[in-house]
């Protein structure tokens, strides 16, 4: 099988790889990218546990081939701390204990970002629509609710 | 397997009509997924979002023109669309998770020829026309043409789907489409319904298109229902007249989503309250 050859950009950082014709972007960043953040719950796009933005959309990067990557603006949990210093929605993530295991933490992050980008100030349903891609099976998913509306009021601050 | 991501509908077709198993990759939310647990295994991929246009709605004759590779997502932002065509737009977004609409295409959920697709009876309804590129040229097919059996299409090798085209809104039309689900989201349809329909100044039905998924091998275009609906102000007895045309269309099968009673039922049920909605917006309420 022969090799794509990409070049990308994740998290602002210009990237180049190779990869299986076959291999999807969430293999990419976690196998040859190191960007573990992602994680494979379904590989079927129900679970939304590998959650990423390509062009600023939210997509299953599972359901994405590496090689689509070619020019696109990748982003990943990794990038959205800036540095030492957590976004509000990780910080209220912690403060709320919005999550036990955390595999679907990374997922639940990228899509309440891509959310509240949207939607800075969404009702609780809009929350619970927004994020019905996410599938939690501790939590019950009220505390990340919680967080999420914590997060909105604190971005809107400014 | 390959990968190839061709710069023009011309390439693609030539790829498309070469040897072995080559599949059209848009948004890939059923493509990868049927890769993933092993129901096809293609010999190539042909990319089509890197074709100009494929990505784009665009205002044309009056209506406009979906490329293939719009996702739902696109849909639901493009105001003016969703303002002459709301229905359709919302059965699109019905379909999956915001993960699954930032990916999810209208054409792609007509190619992959589910009887259950969501978006296929809005599109149905609206008569909408599919513009199919193959090795002999272009052709335009009514979208209930397409699929002919659960998977199955009337492309031939080498032909694909480059975009889809909704007509000119006459004054006074309103469309709508509604479905059933266990849940309240993330779930396939048990039954769903499309409605179209004109009205004249007074208030009567001049045209309609009423289209049911879910209840037999294929999407259905229902001709009876939309005569139910002609000629009346979509009043109450043309609504019952239509419910029974509807449930009386349905040749549903059993499974773990309901009971072919159920569906044919629930077809009835729905197309009515769909009926109201088309006829709310038609009023322009």
């Amino acid at each position: 099988m022969s090799q794509v050859r990409v070049s990308t950009t994740v998290n602002g950082d210009a990237v180049e790889y190779l990869c299986d014709a076959d291999e999807t972007l969430l293999d990419v960043l976690r196998d040859r990218l190191g960007l573990t953040g992602a994680k494979e719950g379904c590989g079927t796009g129900d679970c939304g546990a590998c959650s990423v933005t390509v062009d600023g959309r939210l997509v299953c990067s599972c359901l994405v081939l590496g090689a689509e990557a070619e020019g696109r603006k990748i982003g990943t949990v990794e990038g959205i701390a800036q540095g030492d210093k957590l976004h509000p929605l990780q910080k209220k993530f912690l403060e709320h204990a919005a999550l036990q295991c955390g595999i679907c933490t990374p997922g639940f992050l990228v899509a309440a970002k891509a959310l509240l980008d949207h939607n800075p100030n969404p009702t609780e349903t809009e929350i619970r629509f927004g994020l019905a891609g996410n599938l939690c099976r501790c939590t019950g998913y009220d505390k990340i609710v919680r967080a999420v509306q914590a997060a909105a009021a604190e971005m809107r601050k400014g | 397997m390959r990968y190839e991501a061709p710069t023009s509908i011309n390439a693609a077709v030539k790829l498309l009509g070469g040897k072995g198993l080559a599949k059209v990759l848009g948004g890939g939310t059923d493509l990868l997924v049927q890769m993933k647990t092993d129901r096809i295994a293609p010999d190539l991929l042909v990319d089509v979002k890197r074709i100009p246009g494929m990505r784009d709605i665009a205002a044309k004759g009056g209506g406009f023109r979906i490329g293939a590779a719009v996702s739902g997502a696109e849909l639901g932002e493009h105001k003016a669309l969703k303002k002459a065509w709301p229905g359709v737009v919302e059965a699109a977004n019905l379909i999956g998770s915001h993960q699954i609409q930032g990916r999810a295409t209208i054409v792609g959920n007509l190619c992959n020829a589910s009887p259950a697709a969501d978006s296929v009876p809005a599109l149905v309804a609206a008569g909408a026309i599919a513009v199919v590129a193959g090795p002999k040229g272009k052709r335009n097919v009514a979208v209930e043409k397409v699929g002919t059996a659960p998977g199955k299409t009337s492309l031939k090798k080498g032909e694909i789907v480059e975009a889809v085209l909704l007509p000119k809104r006459p004054p006074k039309s309103g469309d709508a489409y509604l479905r059933f689900i266990p849940r309240t989201e993330m779930d396939i349809a048990v039954v769903g319904v499309g409605v179209n329909l004109t009205l004249d100044a007074k208030g009567v039905c001049t045209a309609a298109r009423v289209s049911l998924g879910a209840v037999a091998a294929q999407v259905l275009l229902v001709p009876e229902a939309a005569k139910a609906l002609i000629g009346t102000k979509v009043d109450a007895a043309a609504l019952d007249k239509l419910a029974a045309v509807c449930s009386a269309a349905c040749r549903p099968i059993d499974d773990k989503r309901g009971t072919k009673e159920f569906r044919i039922k629930v077809a009835g049920v729905l197309a009515r309250r769909a009926a109201a909605i088309a006829l709310k917006r038609a009023k322009g309420k």
